[in-house]
C-alpha cells in the first residue's frame, strides 16, 4: 500500500486535511472511531484493517438471540452512523508495527503507512488449553460471528447434553439459551459460584440458585480435567476434577479472553497480559511508560488509569468502553494538546440470562463490601451497592435497571458507602457484608518486562519472552 | 436495515416493543432482545419504535445499503 516515506504533515490543519490514519481492528471500537474521525473533520486517508472477513458487527446478540435461533449469525452488522470513506482491508491480520518507519505490516506481506495509528485489535476467546481436545468436533468457543454460527447449528441439532466450562457471563448466557431450547446442560465452574469474578460470591450465590431453578446442572468448585472423543473425532465424554464423568456431545469452553497484542511484539509499546497501556487520553505508552505522540488505543485492548478508581490502570471489555473510548481517541487524534479530552467512562454492562436483566455500573470488583439496597434476593428483583473504604464504587441490579442511574450518580461523585438510601422498596434489615470476591489470580508466572542498564541515562525496559 | 440498541442506556420501559414487535421483544420483565438487521419492510415500525424510546437508546443506520461498504 501507501508505503511512502515519512511525509507527516507539519501542522494539525494539514494533517486533518491530508494526513494518513490507520485503524487496526474493524469491530465496534474501530468503526465508531472511524465515524468520529470524519465527524471531527478529518478528510485525509483512512484505512481500516481487520482480521475477520466480515464488516463490523455487534457481538452481544451472538450469545443470546443468535444462539437461540431467532437471528442469523450474519445479521448483527452494526448500523453506520455516517459515511467513513475508508479503504477497507478485511480478512487480513496486522502482524507487525514498525514505529520508526510508521508502517503496519500485514499478514500478506503488504505494508500500510500512517501518520497516526489507532490500535483497536481487541481480544479473542481463550481456547481449551489441550490442543488435541480443543480440536475435537463438538468443542467450541464463542467470540466471533463464525463461532456463533457453528455453535447455533450444533445446539439446533439437539445434542443430548451440552457442557459449558466456565460460568462467567458468556457461559451463563449460553446455559440460559440451552435451557430455553430444552437442552440438558451442565455448567462446570472452578470458583464457588457463577459470575463471581465480576460480581462477587454474594451475587454469585443468587446466580447459582437461578441457574438451578432453571434446570441447569451447575457444578461449582470443579474443573474439567479431560475431554475424550470417539473414533470419529467427536467429543463424547468429559472427565471432571472430582472424578465424575459426563456423557456430552457439545462443549463450550468459555474461559475468558486473551488480548490481541502479539502483532505489537517488538514495537516497544507497553503491551502485556492486560492489553496496551495508555494515558486517559488514549495515547499509548511505550515500554518505558513514556507517552507516544501518534499511537492511540481504544476498546477491549486499551488499559488506562481511571481517576475514580484510585488511578488504577483498568481494561474493560464493555460495549460502551469501546464506543466512548473510540470517540475520545478519535477526537484526540485530530486535536492539539489543549483540546484533548479524557476517557473517563463510568463503566457499565448488562447481561440477559434466565429471563433476568442483570446490569451493573461502576466497578463492583473494586469494592470489598456489598449491601442490598432495594428489593430482595428472594424475589430476584433487587439493587445492591458495592463499597470500598466507605465509598460507593459499584452497583448491580437484577430486573431493577431503572434505579441504576441513582447509584451511578453517587459512584461518579465518589459518594459514601453505605450509599444515600433510595426512597422506594428498601429492605428493613440489610447490612453491608463481605462481597466475597475471589482472590486475585496471578496472570503470568514470570515477568514479561525487566529493567536494563545501571547508569540512570541507560536505564530502560525490555520485554523478555516468557520462559513457558 | 440495521439497528443497535444501547442496552446500557435502555431502562426497559419497553415502549418500543408494541410498535415493532417483529423486531424488538422483551425477554422476561426487563431484558430487551432485538433483530439487529431486520428486513426493510419493518423500517417504518422501527423508526417509530426508536422515536418512542424515552432514553433514545435505539440507533438506526443513517446510510442506505449501497453506501455502507464494504
Amino acid at each position: 500500500m501507501s508505503r511512502s516515506a515519512s511525509r507527516t504533515p507539519r501542522t494539525l490543519g494539514a494533517f486533518k486535511r491530508s494526513g494518513r490514519i490507520v485503524i487496526v481492528g474493524a469491530s465496534l471500537a474501530g468503526l465508531r472511531a472511524a465515524e468520529a474521525l470524519r465527524a471531527e473533520g478529518f478528510t485525509g486517508h483512512l484505512t481500516m484493517i481487520g482480521d475477520e472477513p466480515d464488516e463490523p458487527y455487534d457481538r452481544p446478540p451472538l450469545s443470546k438471540q443468535v444462539l437461540a435461533g431467532w437471528v442469523p449469525a450474519s445479521h448483527t452488522k452494526l448500523p453506520r452512523l455516517r459515511a467513513i470513506d475508508a479503504e477497507w482491508r478485511l480478512g487480513v491480520a496486522a502482524v507487525g508495527l514498525d514505529r520508526a518507519a510508521k508502517v503496519v505490516r500485514l499478514a500478506n506481506g503488504e505494508e500500510v503507512g500512517f501518520d497516526r495509528l489507532l490500535i483497536a485489535t481487541g481480544v479473542r476467546s481463550r481456547q481449551w488449553p489441550n490442543p488435541a481436545e480443543a480440536a475435537l468436533d463438538g468443542v467450541y468457543t464463542l467470540r466471533t460471528s463464525a463461532d456463533a454460527a457453528r455453535l447455533q447449528k450444533a445446539l439446533a441439532a439437539g445434542p443430548k447434553r451440552v457442557l459449558i466450562i466456565g460460568a462467567g457471563f458468556i457461559g451463563s448466557e449460553v446455559a440460559s439459551v440451552c435451557r430455553d431450547l430444552g437442552l440438558d446442560v451442565t455448567v462446570a465452574e472452578r470458583a464457588a459460584s457463577p459470575l463471581a469474578g465480576a460480581l462477587g460470591g454474594v451475587i454469585g450465590a443468587i446466580a447459582a440458585e437461578i441457574q438451578r431453578e432453571h434446570g441447569v446442572d451447575l457444578r461449582t468448585g470443579v474443573g474439567v480435567s479431560a475431554l475424550e472423543g470417539d473414533s470419529g473425532g467427536h467429543v463424547r465424554r468429559a472427565r471432571l476434577s472430582d472424578g465424575t464423568t459426563l456423557e456430552v456431545d457439545v462443549v463450550l469452553a468459555s474461559l475468558g479472553s486473551i488480548r490481541n497484542t502479539e502483532w505489537l511484539e517488538g514495537a516497544r509499546l507497553a503491551t502485556g497480559f492486560w492489553g496496551v497501556g495508555c494515558d486517559a487520553g488514549c495515547r499509548a505508552f511505550d515500554i518505558n511508560g513514556v507517552v507516544t505522540d501518534n499511537i492511540f488505543v481504544a476498546g477491549d485492548i486499551a488499559r488506562s488509569p481511571h481517576v475514580l478508581f484510585e488511578y488504577q490502570f483498568m481494561s474493560m471489555e464493555h460495549w460502551d468502553n469501546a464506543v466512548l473510548g473510540a470517540e475520545i481517541a478519535a477526537h484526540n487524534m485530530v486535536s492539539d494538546e489543549t483540546q484533548r479530552r479524557p476517557h473517563l467512562l463510568l463503566p457499565g454492562f448488562w447481561s440477559g440470562q434466565f429471563g433476568i436483566n442483570i446490569k451493573s455500573v461502576g466497578v463492583p470488583s473494586f469494592g470489598d463490601e456489598i449491601l442490598l439496597t432495594q428489593g430482595s434476593y428472594e424475589s430476584r428483583r433487587f439493587a445492591a451497592a458495592y463499597g470500598r473504604r466507605g465509598r460507593i464504587v459499584g452497583a448491580v441490579t437484577f430486573d431493577y435497571g431503572k434505579w441504576l442511574q441513582f447509584y451511578g450518580a453517587q459512584i461518579a461523585q465518589s459518594g459514601p458507602f453505605p450509599p444515600l438510601a433510595a426512597g422506594f422498596d428498601r429492605p428493613s434489615d440489610a447490612r453491608p457484608v463481605s462481597a466475597d470476591f475471589p482472590a486475585r489470580g496471578v496472570p503470568t508466572g514470570v515477568p514479561d518486562v525487566v529493567l536494563t542498564g545501571h547508569d540512570p541515562n541507560e536505564r530502560s525496559a525490555e520485554f523478555r519472552p516468557p520462559s513457558r | 436495515m440495521r439497528i443497535v440498541v444501547d442496552l446500557n442506556r435502555c431502562l426497559g420501559y419497553a415502549q418500543c416493543v408494541p410498535l415493532a414487535p417483529e423486531v424488538l421483544r422483551l425477554k422476561g420483565d426487563e431484558a430487551l432482545q432485538y433483530d439487529p438487521n431486520p428486513d426493510d419492510v419493518h423500517r417504518l415500525h422501527v423508526l417509530r419504535a426508536a422515536a418512542s424510546c424515552p432514553v433514545q437508546a435505539i440507533l438506526v443506520d443513517q446510510l442506505d445499503a449501497t453506501e455502507g461498504k464494504p
